[in-house]
């Protein structure tokens, strides 16, 4: 089988994920689209590894997870912060920027 | 050349000293003067050490180079930071350190009261510093460093009481005139390297012998600038006599002892130069003969000690400069000259900073009068100074005053003869003023203010006074005993030779005796034997009008510079107003209509941003695409 | 499984048949997770991704990176999603209607732009390209080979990484952290609050909730003496939600008030 499929797979992931980050406004699912296209970087990774033979892809896919870990982890602090002052998970709320 | 390792403590310990007293402020005040003045001392003995190394060595093994770091490196160009010290160098090492150290002791007692003291020493310390690497630097360029560096620690140190504006134009004076003399040193240095390829000192040594006589005497004229603005010689004499606005120590050490000689230095440093290029050595000789008359004249008309003084020193400075002017023969005599005058002029400044520290800070000698009873160590130190500075034999400006005297009758042809009358005539007068000086300050009937109460300075202040006296009495005969001077700077110097001698050394020393007596004796009857008004009468000859106002240096400089110079400025000022300010504020503008223009795309929405950012993404991979077509 | 999934990346029909399963149920759990209301339900589509992702990595010759996916991810990071949800609560949704004018076209049409650009990138770039394999740098094992890379070209990155994750946690506690503003009111202030309140009616404490002899669920109202739901007796964030369940099933039929009180 042609090892491009998975990148295409990868770049559908992607843009998927991209567009839930434009569209949507719950805090929370906002951050899980995030996290898919962290995955689909990582599944290009892996695949350009097996496309070239070393093991280096697979070995970034590996930081990219323990990276993706730790914005999770501060991520959902904020979230729970912002929660906490504004009884509010939408991102919508917190507009604060402009005024 | 042999290396050392130790040169660069003489420099290092005073900079160090200045940048602890800056940097830690007011917590140093209390002991700030206490640190500055034994970094001082210990530089001087680092000099000490060095001059004991030096003497034990043969004559060609006396220079000795330090090595700092690797300054500048373009292509084959390479400067390194390095310092060299040889027998002309520790000459000035040790009349900087030495006479700086009395200095800073005496001020520790003159500037007690002066809520800024620790700021004062730490500019001392930077002057000490930036002097020693004007004359330890082994390249123009390296002196260039320290040339500016005095001219900064001078600007900061006459201005030191800047809240006075007239002392803060004063120090904007001095220091705009330098930028003249400034300017030619960097045109000698950028001539230098361009014809040479090399500012080092033994690399234009060694390729002045083969350089066109036209492109030395270019540098040789620029070298002269420089040496007539840091030197205070015509045409840039003219912010001395406001240089006394410092305090008096920096008079004394700054603007007497060690700074205004640099020029001499530099002179005296590049002799290659001049000696293979007459034109530019008979400008210095010129420049040299009419400051000396120049300062005289001026010295024979103030009634303000300091500037009086001052201009003493341009008239001596001016025989230096003549001296340095006449070749191979006058360098050492120049050098001699200069380190007297460092142990007379420094002591006599200090002389005059005491008296004024008795008559709550009177700087006019008409008001003064009769301080020999009340100030007695004053008065003899000054005395002593007073002998020197005439020629009197066996006081230190006899030798070197004389020699400089029969030097220049020795010059040959009528440029000798000429010259010669101009120092002779030039000793009669500073015999004149000096003599008016002393008698106006110390004798006659007293001429005080009601509430001045003169009284003598404490130890700490006539103690530097009593040391400088002492070598203002010793220092000529010890230099020119056995011509230990000369023999020890010849191996700097291209000899060429005896030229004929027209009038025997006796002969000399008797015609210079005798305008000294005709000076004193004009200044005894003018001012001794009349009342002397306490206020300048106003009813004297034009001669003594224009001598007052410094020959008219200061209209001449305003007519011809300053109002053309101010003239060209509003027309720049409009220029700039109109191009300049409106390019800069059109440049505003289009900033701040795109701003407003873009505010739009902030509407604080996080989601937004992100679709901003998508289509940021979506435009670089259709760059890429298009790119990898 | 990992050995069936093992067996299947070496041989090219059986990858490929998996592919073509789990590829499109993945996009079309990814899409999921961007149409369903409910944060809960795109959590869990987003596990089925995750987990499709795992079995891809392992197919491809990662096992390492598969297992650590599975870990990590739907162990980890899933959980920590469902704790948040819960925190903040497990029933809110999103209503799907745009309230930004104009974002959804431009979300959709650079999504499709993004998409395409890249899929059209794709295409020329691996045209007639063969995958070497990772076969020959696995031959020692994959954890072996990923470890040795690791800890040699990798190890300065490695402990940066490790200082990230470790400023992260301590990050994370210090933005959860919640400062009390005021000290926590004693027992002893809690009760004379009570009887100062101006009426003696909690003076008691809240009623329980449920009918007592009849019924002891939290969600029931108890009765008061008149037979009447008592509202106080009911937690208020039940009554938030709407979770009351009416107890007027077990009020008394009549209750005679015509007694007058003895005296």
């Amino acid at each position: 089988m042609n090892a491009a499929n998975y990148l295409y797979l990868s770049a559908l992931l992607f843009t998927i994920g991209a567009v839930g980050v434009v569209v949507r406004r719950n805090a929370i699912v906002v951050f899980m689209c995030i996290e898919l296209m962290l995955n689909a970087a990582n599944l290009s990774f892996v695949t350009f590894s097996r496309i070239n033979g070393d093991l280096n892809g697979q070995v970034i896919a590996f930081f990219t997870m323990v990276v993706a870990a730790c914005e999770v982890v501060v991520g959902l602090a904020i979230i729970v912060t912002i929660y906490r002052s504004r009884r509010s998970a939408s991102i919508d709320d917190a507009s604060l920027l402009k005024r | 050349m042999m290396t050392s390792t130790s040169l660069v403590y003489l420099i290092a310990l005073p900079l160090a000293g200045s940048a602890i007293l800056l940097l830690a402020g007011r917590r140093s005040d209390k002991w700030g003067h206490l640190l500055a003045t034994a970094l001082s001392a210990s530089s001087f003995f680092v000099g000490l050490y060095q001059l004991s190394l030096m003497v034990g060595r043969t004559n060609s093994d006396r220079p000795v180079t330090q090595k700092l770091f690797e300054w500048i490196s373009v292509g084959t160009f390479k400067i390194d930071a390095s310092l060299m010290l040889d027998q002309l160098s520790i000459c000035f090492v040790l009349l900087i350190t030495g006479v700086g150290t009395l200095i800073h002791i005496y001020s520790i007692s003159y500037m007690s009261h002066d809520p800024d003291r620790r700021r004062f020493f730490a500019f001392l310390n930077l002057f000490i510093a930036a002097m020693l690497l004007l004359v330890l630097g082994d390249s123009y360029l390296n002196l260039y460093v320290g040339w500016e560096g005095v001219g900064l620690a001078s600007y900061l140190l006459i201005g030191f009481w800047n809240q006075k504006p007239a002392y803060a134009t004063a120090s904007k004076k001095a220091f705009v005139m330098n930028r003249i003399g400034d300017m030619g040193l960097s045109f000698a240095i950028m001539i230098a390297f361009a014809t040479m390829g090399t500012v080092s000192f033994s690399g234009v040594k060694e390729a002045a012998g083969h350089t066109s006589t036209a492109a030395l005497t270019g540098i040789g004229i620029m070298l002269l600038v420089a040496a007539t603005g840091k030197s205070a010689q015509f045409p840039l004499q003219a912010w001395l006599g406001d240089a006394m606005a410092g305090p008096t120590p920096v008079s004394a050490l700054i603007h007497a002892a060690t700074m205004v000689t640099a020029g001499v230095y530099l002179i005296t440093r590049s002799n290659f130069i001049f000696d293979a290029a007459p034109t530019a050595q008979l400008l210095v000789v010129i420049v040299g003969a009419i400051t000396l008359m120049f300062g005289a004249l001026i010295g024979t008309a103030k009634d303000d000690i300091k500037k009086a003084l001052a201009a003493s020193t341009m008239s001596q400075i001016g025989y230096m400069i003549l001296g340095a002017g006449l070749g191979p023969v006058g360098y050492a005599f120049a050098i001699m000259h200069l380190l007297t005058h460092g142990f007379f002029k420094a002591g006599m400044f200090l002389g005059a900073g005491s008296v004024m520290h008795g008559m709550n800070d009177e700087v006019n000698m008409r008001k003064y009068g009769a301080l020999r009873k009340f100030m007695p160590i004053t008065f003899a130190t000054f005395g002593l100074g007073y002998l020197a500075i005439l020629g009197v034999p066996p006081f230190a400006g006899f030798y070197s005053k004389d020699m400089i005297i029969e030097t220049a009758f020795n010059s040959g042809g009528a440029k000798g003869i000429i010259l010669g009358c101009v120092t002779l005539l030039g000793a009669g007068i500073t015999a004149f003023y000096m003599t008016r000086v002393m008698i106006l300050t110390f004798t006659g009937k007293s001429r005080w203010d009601e509430e001045a109460h003169p009284h003598e300075s404490p130890w700490l202040m006539w103690l530097p006074m009593a040391i400088l006296a002492i070598g203002s009495v010793t220092s000529g005969y010890l230099l020119s005993h056995g011509d230990t001077l000369v023999n020890w700077l010849s191996p700097l110097f291209v000899n060429h030779g005896e030229r004929a001698e027209l009038l025997s050394p006796v002969v000399v020393s008797g015609l210079a005796l005798a305008m000294v007596a005709i000076g004193v004796a004009i200044a005894f009857v003018k001012y001794s034997r009349n009342e002397v008004a306490a206020v300048a009468p106003t009813d004297v000859s034009i001669f003594t009008t224009i001598a007052r106002q410094d020959l008219l240096q200061d209209r001449f400089n305003e007519a011809v510079f300053m109002q053309p110079g101010q003239a060209l400025t509003a027309v720049l000022v409009k220029t700039d107003e109109a191009v300049i300010d409106g390019a800069v504020r059109g440049v505003g503008r289009i900033a701040l209509g795109s701003g407003s223009a873009l505010r739009g795309i902030q509407t604080g929405f996080v989601r937004s941003y992100a679709a901003l950012i998508l289509i940021g993404a979506v435009a670089l991979i259709a760059a890429i695409w298009v790119v990898t077509q | 499984m990992i050995d069936l999934a093992l067996q299947v990346g070496q041989t090219a029909a059986p990858e490929a048949t998996l592919f073509w399963i789990l590829a499109p149920l993945s996009v079309v759990a990814a899409l999921g997770m961007l149409l369903v209301k409910k944060a809960v339900h795109s959590a869990i589509l987003m596990a089925f991704v995750m987990i499709a992702l795992a079995i891809f990595y392992i197919a491809q010759g990662a096992p390492f990176l598969g297992i650590v996916q599975v870990v990590v991810y739907t162990g980890a990071v899933m959980m920590l999603f469902l704790f948040i949800l819960m925190l903040v609560g497990v029933d809110s949704s999103d209503s799907l209607t745009e309230t930004i004018r104009g974002l959804r076209p431009i979300a959709i049409i650079g999504a499709v732009g993004f998409g395409g650009l890249m899929v059209s990138l794709l295409a020329r770039a691996t045209l007639g390209r063969n995958a070497v394999g990772v076969e020959a740098v696995n031959a020692d094992g994959n954890v072996q080979g990923i470890a040795n890379l690791l800890f040699s070209t990798y190890v300065w990155p490695f402990e940066v990484v490790s200082a990230l994750l470790i400023t992260a946690a301590l990050g994370s506690m210090v933005l959860a952290h919640h400062h009390r503003i005021q000290t926590r009111p004693t027992q002893r202030e809690l009760s004379i609050q009570r009887f100062r309140s101006g009426s003696l009616a909690n003076a008691a404490g809240l009623p329980a909730p449920g009918v007592f002899a009849r019924h002891n669920a939290v969600d029931v109202p108890a009765l008061l003496p008149d037979g009447t739901a008592a509202a106080a007796s009911i937690n208020a964030s039940l009554k938030a939600r709407g979770d009351v369940l009416n107890s007027s099933a077990f009020e008394l039929g009549t209750v005679d008030t015509s007694a007058g009180e003895e005296k």
